[in-house]
């Protein structure tokens, strides 16, 4: 009997794997459908048959016969735009557009690090960690059926306001839509497997099936991510189509536009971000809500986790929105200081209240966190420093270049005033934001070294090594950002780079002299869990809605750059609605997008908690 | 329940500070509504094709974005082009076809790589590549008579003569907006329509305009007499007020108002007296 059961759970290991790894073999076989896409026949069927009649020779109709002609890029009318009473059409699309992207953001980042926590806990063999992901993972399986809807719900008002423009994204994307939405279903069936599997699948070789599941669910995840991306920087950056929007037929052009990995990058690491700071947000709840401290405990950690996690994504998000930011630049000139000295230079003021608020609320949670560690008080007199040196990186990330005067004070200090102003300009804030990322990554680290004592003979000189480290790379950092001032812009641009360099450096540095010194280290007690206040909570809290809040204006401000372009310089929005709005009007719709989309994670929380109780008899 | 609700509130308040700081705590600054699609240009002269060509310069052409002294540094500034532009077919670096001054600008806004300026091409191509877009392109998208209006202003913007043909609108009629354009405007009837007619309140404090560039100039009649307001409209660069840089003013009001309305601003100005 011993003997049967065993062979016949290795035939069903033999039958997962063999599936598991068909599977694999889907992706690359659907990258090659992109590569190699048939060119799609649309609605320019007739414009083609039209084209073909004209041709008059045997063998060029020949030749033209197995060619697809594509139209070009339709100029349209304020008329060819359908009205429905009592709908703004961009207003809707943008609302809808912006919490389909709430969603996916999220229910693409929790996977990411679901998986990793479950190799944490496989490889320490841990099972706190395991019942963690699959904790997270549960919170994020209703929010995957509201990304559906809402996608489904974008798509539908998209053809009913802009069906011409629709129809000519189709013609040049045609394929990848199709092959978009049949990934969304090996996604599903992927997270379906992957959740409903978890108990059945936890120890040892299943556990591997498992992992395999996790990853296939993120490559899927992750393909989809980027097939979307492409759209959106055909549309701000178009290419694999020639002046008149006419495809080339060759998608791949299209998908890889000048912008599309710089955006693939930023989104990534944007969503890990995002992700961790909705679950730290999730977790607070729970923490103030708990009813015994076990709960409080679980919570506690479960919140440190994703604090950790955004963070980790936080502390490179600048340098990739960098660099996005640099290939605008490169592809438009003209793009670039649109977005960085014209109408939205304001906006990014914005930003920086907001960037602000998140490196605030995050450090404070981990100041917070300190109490729980006996042997932090060596650490905790340096915080009100670190403390300091965020809020006058902050200010000066703040500082606009010009500032609103009135017409006495215009006439006191000039256009712009002779200190304030150049804080204003890019070698200024570049500057704030490296050293701001550094003195987060301190905080980290003394927060990491509070419950260890080191035992590393050479600890003396390895501290030592790291002050000056740090010193001399913040120095760099300053004087990188004086010398900007007395270059040429497009010189000035490029010295971020030195900085950023820098800035990485230090990390990195610093990181391995940790790791070697506290190899060994002693501790100093156990962490006490649950041990935290609740304002530390209401940090976590900020944290998620400033994150939401942001993503929605850098949403708009990457969008809005393209200005009355549905494709830009292709394709142009004639609509009503083809104006650029201001800041507050793109404030309003975030906000309210922000608070439908935080009524709906509340009932996704609330479902979680929901589904957890167990009716009485 | 009541965890609920205090996090709900906090998440609110968090929300609506951000919505009120983009609202208030910033200007509201509107962009410009999307330029005309189609424009052509009819028959006029070459003063007001010199206009025109100003007005697309610093509008549709969307040139100053770059190619402005008060930012600085983004791309070449555009002085003295009558003669640059001859200088620049004898500079060795030029690689381009034209022969005159007047073709170089062309070639300069069709193929901005032609010649770079150095120090102003893309990073690590040794000022062989320029960031500039073809200005024909769909990106700024200019017609040819709207680029030779352009060289005319920038051939006659410091004292050189414009070259260019002049356009015959034989191609096409004029459309209402580029003929309103092109056609002289109606002189002002009032100081104030003249103070709205050549957009002084956006930059300075007058009347019922309240900009804040320039100086306030509610009091200004009670300081300065009728001579000096008269050259301070004419050649705004003779005397400048403390704390304003020179040059932002434009200097071409002696070309562009009639004599009546000089007199009448004059007057007007000389009238406020706080």
């Amino acid at each position: 009997m011993g003997s049967f059961l065993k062979r016949r759970f290795i035939k069903r290991q033999a039958v997962v794997t063999a599936f598991i790894f068909t599977l694999l073999l889907f992706v690359p076989i659907l990258s090659h459908l992109i590569a190699s896409a048939p060119d799609t026949i649309n609605a320019s069927a007739a414009f083609a048959a039209e084209k073909k009649e004209a041709v008059e020779s045997p063998a060029a109709k020949k030749e033209e016969k197995s060619k697809v002609e594509y139209p070009p890029a339709p100029k349209l009318k304020e008329k060819d735009y359908p009205r429905i009473k009592s709908m703004n059409s961009r207003i809707s699309v943008w609302i809808l557009a912006q919490i389909h992207l709430f969603f996916a953001a999220f229910v693409l980042a929790v996977p990411i690090f679901v998986l990793v926590i479950e190799g944490v806990g496989k490889a320490t063999g841990d099972e706190r960690y395991d019942h963690m992901a699959h904790e997270f993972i549960k919170v994020s399986m209703t929010a995957f059926s509201l990304t559906a809807t809402s996608g489904g719900i974008l798509v539908f008002m998209l053809i009913a306001f802009y069906p011409d423009f629709m129809k000519y994204l189709a013609s040049v994307f045609g394929s990848v839509m199709i092959i978009y939405a049949m990934l969304f279903l090996a996604e599903s069936i992927f997270l379906y497997i992957y959740y409903y599997g978890w108990d059945n699948m936890r120890y040892g070789f299943r556990k591997w099936v498992h992992l395999t599941l996790g990853l296939m669910l993120n490559v899927s995840g992750m393909t989809i991510m980027v097939l979307g991306n492409s759209l959106a920087t055909f549309m701000m950056a178009p290419s694999g189509v020639d002046a008149s929007g006419v495809f080339t037929g060759h998608v791949w052009e299209a998908i890889r536009g000048p912008l599309w990995n710089a955006l693939n990058l930023h989104r990534f690491i944007a969503n890990i971000a995002y992700g961790g700071s909705v679950v730290g947000a999730y977790a607070a709840y729970k923490f103030l809500s708990a009813k015994s401290k076990e709960e409080r405990a679980h919570y506690d950690w479960m919140g440190y986790t994703a604090n950790i996690i955004a963070i980790s994504a936080l502390l490179p998000l600048p340098f990739a929105g960098y660099w996005l930011t640099a290939e605008i630049y490169a592809y438009s000139q003209t793009m670039g200081i649109t977005l960085m000295g014209g109408a939205f230079a304001w906006l990014f003021i914005t930003q920086a209240v907001l960037i602000g608020a998140l490196f605030l609320s995050a450090n404070y949670y981990l100041w917070c966190g300190m109490e729980r560690i006996k042997g932090s008080e060596r650490y905790t007199k340096y915080v009100k420093y670190i403390a300091a040196v965020i809020v006058i990186c902050f200010l000066v990330w703040f500082t606009p270049h010009s500032l609103i005067k009135t017409p006495i004070e215009e006439k006191a200090i000039g256009t712009h005033h002779s200190l304030l102003g150049p804080l204003g300009l890019m070698p200024a804030k570049n500057s704030a934001v490296n050293i701001m990322i550094l003195f987060t990554f301190l905080s980290f680290t003394l927060y990491k070294r509070s419950s260890k004592i080191t035992t590393a003979a050479w600890a003396k000189s390895g501290v030592a090594a790291e002050i000056a480290i740090f010193a001399v790379g913040i120095v760099n950092i300053i004087a990188l950002g004086i010398y900007s001032y007395m270059v040429t812009s497009n010189i000035k641009v490029g010295m971020s780079v030195p900085q950023v360099f820098t800035t990485l450096s230090i990390i990195i540095a610093i990181s391995i002299i940790e790791s070697r010194m506290f190899k060994n280290a002693k501790s100093t007690g156990d962490i006490e869990w649950g041990k935290m206040p609740a304002r530390s909570q209401y940090a976590l809290l900020l944290l998620a809605v400033s994150f939401t809040w942001l993503m929605g204006l850098m949403g708009y401000v990457r969008s809005a750059i393209r200005q009355h372009w549905h494709v830009n310089s292709i394709m142009r929005d004639s609509s009503p609605d083809a104006f650029t709005p201001t800041i507050g009007y793109a404030a309003n719709v975030v906000s309210i997008s922000t608070i439908l989309f935080m009524l709906l994670v509340i009932f996704v929380f609330w479902l979680a908690q929901f589904a957890a109780k167990k009716q009485e008899a | 329940m009541q965890t609920f609700l205090k996090i709900s509130i906090f998440a609110v308040i968090a929300l609506l500070g951000y919505t009120l700081f983009a609202n208030v705590g910033i200007p509201q600054v509107r962009p410009a509504p999307p330029p005309a699609e189609e424009e052509t240009i009819g028959a006029m002269s070459m003063d007001q094709y010199i206009v025109l060509g100003k007005k697309i310069f610093e509008g549709k052409g969307t040139c100053t974005l770059c190619h402005n002294p008060v930012l600085g540094g983004r791309a070449p500034n555009l002085v003295n082009m009558h003669n640059t532009s001859e200088e620049r077919l004898k500079d060795p670096r030029y690689k381009g076809k034209a022969k005159t001054g007047e073709e170089y600008l062309r070639e300069s806004m069709m193929n901005p790589s032609a010649y770079v300026v150095a120090g102003f091409g893309k990073a690590w191509t040794n000022d062989t590549e320029s960031p500039m877009p073809q200005i024909s392109g769909p990106a700024v998208g200019l017609k040819p008579a709207e680029i030779n209006a352009v060289i005319a202003h920038l051939q006659t913007k410091d004292g050189g003569k414009a070259t260019v043909p002049l356009p015959t609108g034989a191609d096409a009629a004029p459309a209402p907006a580029a003929a309103e354009a092109a056609a002289p405007p109606a002189p002002a009837k009032t100081a104030e329509e003249a103070l709205g007619k050549y957009a002084c309140g956006a930059c300075h404090k007058i009347g019922a305009f309240a900009g804040a560039v320039g100086p306030d100039l509610t009091k200004i009649g009670a300081k300065r007499d009728e001579s000096y307001l008269r050259r301070a409209i004419l050649d705004p660069n003779a005397d400048i007020a403390q704390g304003f840089p020179a040059g932002v003013m434009p200097q071409d009001f002696g070309n562009k108002m009639t004599a009546k309305e000089l007199e009448m601003l004059v007057k007007f100005l000389k009238a406020q007296k706080g």
